[in-house]
């Protein structure tokens, strides 16, 4: 059994949102509201706007029509300075392992002294307290992700976008990817994931986000998605079809 | 015909011996040159960042131009400087001609485009990596300069060092607003030219040598860190 804080984490709504590129529709999504304790996975095949979605979510891409809108407000640059997102890729500065954590937390404005109790206990927690000085462009695929995600939570976000953290990372790696965000989940922090793994998303999430051709093809908790879902899509989505 | 060995022999006496006037020359051609490339490189990699960053109408005209420039010929750059710090040209009152600091002014025209170019396409690489991550963070585009510039170092470092290898080795520009004159502006190059004419090959070969010297040092350390950034950069893959 998972155990949420309770949900006083910010509510992302999406209304009429638009992005077409050559003539064509990359992403259309009428309604979608995020609210609701617990991660939030956005599954779907390659191509589906998942990545797409995020980024728009996050304010990283402008859409063509349509809004974002956080707690009922559109997105503004103070609601994105208390998010964070951790891409596929993780994108490590070219610095120590400490240094990339450093880097994140001199820009909260702490004094040096709170500073360094807080890249202790991170480094402490994330587990990298032996590697604090080693590069970071040397650790291996799991611990560079790991240390991504650490990064983004230094930020003490209020959401935390994540685009397919583990998809090219190996079981022991991916458990403990997925034991950080959960740990964050259950302080508070709101979770938006993008992942190609249903078994993924049956251990993580509380509601599912289901894309197919750049719309949503079906919004539901983890429990009525999975038991009972709605749409053709789903189904054959679950059963292992090929969603084209 | 003349006994190489004998001035072989000759050259490195010079340099062994401590030689005043050799060394006096060597020392001048490093001042001029590590100036230089200091002045060059706190104007270019600032330019060369913001143009990586930064997107305006004609940048592409610039990126080309500043490309273009990395090819300037000295002479004709040395002569540009002439005209202007010639009595009669717009900067003659300032008196600089045939001065270091004239020399100065000919190598950072010259290396200026070489380091620009290089850290733009230090700085367009990185930020093709960094860009989404560092928005994610809250990092502004302006600020995300001194993150990247800081990052990139060892290709900032090359680009500092191959535009030191320009500089050091350079002779048209700077004989022709230095001009040669002894104790004053005569530096390696010139002089080799100078001591060659005249027959006087061991001040030449001896100069020679220490010039060849400095450009192996620098292309082995540009090695040296092209060599560490690419295992850097295979060890992340």
């Amino acid at each position: 059994m998972r155990d949420f804080a309770p949900d006083t984490s910010p509510r992302l709504s999406v209304r009429n949102l638009r992005i077409g590129r050559n003539g064509g529709t990359l992403l259309n999504v009428e309604n979608l509201d995020l609210t609701g304790p617990g991660p939030t996975l956005i599954l779907g095949p390659n191509g589906a706007g998942k990545s797409l979605l995020l980024r728009c979510l996050h304010g990283l891409i402008a859409p063509d029509a349509g809004e974002v809108c956080q707690d009922g407000a559109p997105l503004s640059a103070r609601h994105r300075a208390r998010q964070a997102m951790v891409f596929q890729k993780p994108v490590l500065l070219r610095r120590s392992v400490a240094a990339n954590l450093n880097y994140v937390l001199r820009r909260q404005g702490l004094s040096r002294g709170d500073r360094k109790m807080r890249l202790e206990a991170l480094l402490h927690d994330g587990g990298f307290a032996s590697k604090a000085t080693q590069s970071a462009r040397s650790l291996s695929g799991g611990e560079a992700q790991r240390l991504a995600i650490l990064r983004a939570l230094a930020c003490t976000p209020d959401i935390l976008f994540l685009d397919e953290p583990t998809s090219a990372l190996d079981p022991s790696a991916t458990q403990a990817i997925e034991a950080l965000i959960m740990d964050a989940a259950r302080k508070g922090t709101r979770i938006i994931m993008v992942s190609h793994d249903v078994g993924q998303a049956r251990r993580m999430g509380h509601d599912i986000v289901l894309m197919h051709g750049g719309q949503v093809a079906e919004h539901a908790t983890a429990g009525t998605f999975f038991q009972s879902p709605e749409t053709q899509t789903a189904r054959r989505y679950l059963t292992g079809a090929l969603v084209l | 015909m003349q006994n190489f060995a004998e001035e072989f022999r000759a050259a490195l006496g010079l340099i062994l011996t401590g030689d005043s006037d050799l060394w006096e020359i060597v020392l001048l051609s490093l001042k001029v040159s590590l100036l230089a490339v200091l002045i060059a490189s706190a104007i270019g990699m600032p330019l060369g960042a913001v143009l990586a960053v930064s997107r305006f109408r004609g940048r592409r005209a610039i990126i080309v131009l500043i490309n273009a420039l990395m090819g300037l010929p000295p002479v004709v750059v040395g002569l540009v400087v002439y005209l202007s710090l010639s009595r009669s040209g717009p900067f003659g009152v300032l008196g600089l001609l045939y001065t270091p600091t004239a020399m100065i002014i000919a190598q950072v025209l010259l290396v200026t485009p070489i380091i620009t170019a290089l850290t733009r396409q230090t700085i367009e690489t990185l930020d093709d990596e960094y860009a989404e991550q560092l928005r994610s963070l809250g990092v502004s585009r302006l600020a995300s300069v001194p993150t990247m510039l800081w990052d990139g170092r060892v290709a900032l470092l090359t680009a500092f060092l191959a535009g030191f290898g320009r500089a050091i080795a350079e002779v048209g520009a700077v004989i022709i607003v230095g001009g040669n004159i002894n104790h004053v502006t005569r530096v390696m190059t010139t002089t080799i030219a100078l001591e060659t004419s005249k027959g006087n090959l061991a001040l030449a070969l001896a100069l020679g040598a220490i010039l060849i010297g400095i450009a192996v040092a620098v292309t082995a350390a540009v090695s040296v860190l092209a060599g560490n950034r690419g295992a850097e950069q295979l060890s992340h893959a």
